[in-house]
């Protein structure tokens, strides 16, 4: 049999685009998760942003203004002269340890952003355990203060550490239970699914009007899960020097201080999945024009995914409101007193939640 | 950390002179059991000056300026006691106007010391908010003192026989108008901190001193009216003119940090009020007893003379302080301030003793935070509103 030369080169070259495929479709992988790392980043600097700004306001004073136009860059401004520091080892605590302690508190962070939906194909991982993900991976950020208190080497940060351990642990479990009764509204625990749930009634269909509760005990449990006042003891100033960050300079501190800042950001993020509706408008019978409406043409599709991410976004940052705002008028709760709280109050009401969801779940069978 | 786990070792912990709590350079050494505290042993002596020895080589109005760096957040206090007790060895009358310009200032004093009280107590507690708003207030009352006084914080205002200058004109109406903005700031922290349920769990049941734990200790000052016991020195010795302004004593039953706390809020009222009856009754005069200041003419004959009046370099005034000892006190805002004088028939004072409100007060911590917890420490500590500058001296 003749072999044609031109085929055969046809053959090869074509063999050697489908490798290329494998490689263009390991790096096409990899483009989403960029993109969102990149989306958090710039959702941290405004965050960062926004609590200066709010927090000078409640103090009566100007924030930032120099850095960038009305101080937007000063983020990336405190970031990098924490760069540009010395990174202090303490002589005698266990430098691996030290180390990864930061890194832990901020991977396990990043991981539980892949399950937020901003629209409705426009998820990282559209997973079936989808809200749960988040609350197993957060679980493992405990892990990290832990070893960075015993790590340093120092009273006070080990001290700090432990608080935090034990404040995280307990409020875990109301977290969870607020989160159960959620999916037991929506029928899944995959976040898109409850997204959709939210859908039909515009502003009426929220969760929050089905889980008034259950909105409050999340939003106190996530505060104390983020670790901010008030509920902020492991790392009270005056009591702790700064807790279990205390040996911490350089880019080890600005990790923490940007785990404290993502812990929040994806807690606002989960609960607009969870309780405000998602990237529905939810304003009922808005008129499209028909150039935009998304299901008939490609614009409009992507005019759909956009407002999706926008109204998204909308919705967090008016909501991180209240934490930026409760943190700079309460004042702190003591360590006893707080796990007081966690279980001997937040855990009854949250089993009672879910028990009157469950049974109204029942009725409506 | 090598702590066996069988072995049940306390704890020590030193929180050091350097610390982000803002009580001064104070030091405890702390034996902790977890969270809670078996021991405290505060050091002391961080910020020593040696001020009572400096005192034995100044005569009195060489040492005003030091006088106020004792207690550095209520300084017409230190000045008035520091004239006090010369005043009262050489027997010497004020005129009317400066008694009332010395109680304005005294009053207006008192606000702006338990105004920062207030805010390192909150901080401490972790509502960092009010401590900006009280620094709005002590802004305010810092202009009127530097508009009477020249300076903001350390005045060197009170003179034997009266106050340095009288107040400028349009200073009285400038007062008036702060009484009354100073009337809704208390409103506000009333809203913002009395009734917060957080706040209260903080701070109620917290550091109870009895009324007769308080007295055989030597308390004073809000700390012993928060006890139950009515003792305020301004009723009690009648001293400058407070006896011409209807005014009460504030005091608590409970004992507690929550009951400090509303005795001093109480007392930013009260001081508000004398405040005000005295900006209107003040009357006119004089405002020094100019007597003090001049040379006995039969003795210093040849320094009185034509010749030495206009040369540039006069000596300062000076007061001899006759050979008797005394001891004077005022109800500063942190307790019972007082000075145990021995003069010496010379300029210099031979012994100068000084009672410092808190370092009295400051006594009690170790026995307050016995069983309490970690976080107590500051609550107690800043319920206590010490200042490490009349503590050290």
């Amino acid at each position: 049999m003749i072999i044609d030369t031109t085929t055969v080169q046809a053959i090869n070259s074509f063999s050697r685009l489908k490798s290329l495929n494998e490689v263009y479709g390991i790096l096409w992988m990899l483009v989403p998760i960029f993109t969102l790392v990149l989306g958090i980043t710039i959702g941290i600097l405004v965050i960062v942003w926004l609590e200066r700004e709010i927090s000078a306001g409640i103090q009566q004073r100007i924030g930032p203004e120099y850095a960038g136009p009305f101080g937007v860059l000063q983020a990336l401004a405190d970031g990098t002269k924490l760069l540009f520091k010395e990174n202090l080892f303490p002589s005698r605590g266990d430098t691996r340890l030290f180390s990864i302690g930061p890194s832990i508190a901020v991977i396990s962070t990043l991981l539980s952003y892949s399950v937020i939906p901003f629209g409705y194909h426009f998820v990282l991982a559209d997973l079936n355990i989808g809200v749960f993900l988040w609350i197993a991976i957060s679980s493992i950020a405990p892990v990290g203060l832990l070893m960075s208190g015993y790590g340093s080497n120092n009273k006070y940060s080990f001290l700090g550490g432990l608080r935090a351990a034990a404040q995280s642990i307990s409020y875990e479990i109301p977290l969870t239970l607020c989160v159960l009764s959620i999916s037991l509204l929506s029928n899944s625990s995959s976040t898109v699914d409850i997204v959709e749930a939210q859908s039909k009634y515009g502003f009426g269909g929220w969760n929050l009007w089905r889980q008034p509760i259950g909105f409050i005990i999340f939003l106190i449990s996530s505060l104390a899960e983020c670790e901010r006042l008030p509920f902020d003891l492991p790392e009270a100033e005056e009591e702790l020097v700064a807790g279990y960050q205390t040996e911490y300079s350089g880019i080890k501190f600005g990790l923490f201080y940007v785990a404290s800042y993502l812990n929040l950001l994806v807690s606002s993020l989960f609960v607009t999945v969870l309780y405000l509706g998602g990237w529905n408008i939810s304003i009922p019978y808005i008129s499209v024009p028909e150039f935009f409406d998304f299901e008939i043409n490609k614009v409009g599709r992507v005019f759909g995914t956009t407002m999706g991410i926008l109204i998204t976004l909308v919705k967090t940052y008016l909501f991180l409101f209240i934490p930026i705002t409760t943190r700079w008028t309460l004042p702190r709760l003591r360590m006893d007193q707080l796990l007081n709280l966690g279980w001997k109050f937040l855990l009854p009401i949250s089993l009672g939640n879910l028990l009157l969801t469950t049974s109204s779940q029942l009725f409506s069978l | 950390m090598n702590v066996p786990a069988t072995r049940k070792d306390f704890m020590i912990v030193n929180m050091g002179p350097h610390h982000p709590s803002m009580h001064g350079v104070l030091r405890l050494i702390l034996s902790l059991d977890g969270e809670d505290v078996i021991d405290c042993e505060p050091i002391l002596g961080y910020l020593h000056r040696g001020m009572e020895k400096i005192a034995e080589n100044r005569t009195i109005i060489q040492y005003l300026p030091y006088v106020t760096r004792w207690d550095y957040l209520a300084t017409m206090f230190t000045e008035a006691i520091t004239i006090n007790g010369p005043e009262q060895l050489g027997n010497i009358q004020v005129p009317k106007r400066a008694s009332y310009i010395r109680v304005i200032m005294l009053e207006l004093s008192r606000i702006a010391s338990h105004l920062l009280w207030l805010g390192p107590f909150m901080a401490d507690i972790g509502g960092q908010t009010p401590f900006f708003y009280i620094f709005r207030e002590r802004e305010l009352i810092y202009d009127l003192f530097e508009a009477a006084t020249g300076m903001r914080m350390m005045h060197n205002y009170f003179r034997i026989g009266g106050v340095a200058a009288d107040l400028p004109h349009g200073w009285l109406d400038k007062c008036l108008d702060f009484c009354d903005y100073f009337l809704t700031g208390v409103a506000e922290y009333q809203k913002l901190i009395t009734r917060n349920p957080i706040f209260l769990e903080r701070v109620e049941g917290i550091g109870i001193v009895s009324a007769e734990e308080a007295i055989n200790w030597g308390l004073s000052g809000p700390m012993l009216r928060a006890s139950g016991v009515q003792w305020d020195l301004r009723k009690v010795d009648h001293y400058e003119c407070y006896d011409e302004f209807d005014w009460g004593v504030q005091w608590q039953k409970e004992g507690d940090s929550l009951a400090r706390y509303l005795v001093r809020i109480g007392e930013m009222t009260e001081s508000i009020k004398i405040i005000q009856q005295a900006l209107e009754g003040i009357p006119g005069g004089p405002y020094e007893n100019l007597e003090t200041r001049s040379f006995d003419r039969e003795r210093n004959r040849e320094w009185n003379d034509f010749e030495y009046r206009f040369i540039s370099k006069k000596t300062s005034p000076t007061f001899e302080l006759p050979k008797q000892e005394l001891y004077v006190r005022v109800e500063a805002p942190k307790g019972e301030l007082g000075i145990f004088l021995i003069g010496d028939q010379s300029s210099f004072p031979w012994r100068w003793k000084i009672r410092p409100p808190g370092f009295i007060n400051l006594q009690i911590l170790p026995q307050l935070v016995k069983r309490m917890k970690l976080a107590d420490i500051m609550t107690i500590l800043g319920s206590i509103d010490i200042i490490m500058g009349e503590v050290d001296r």
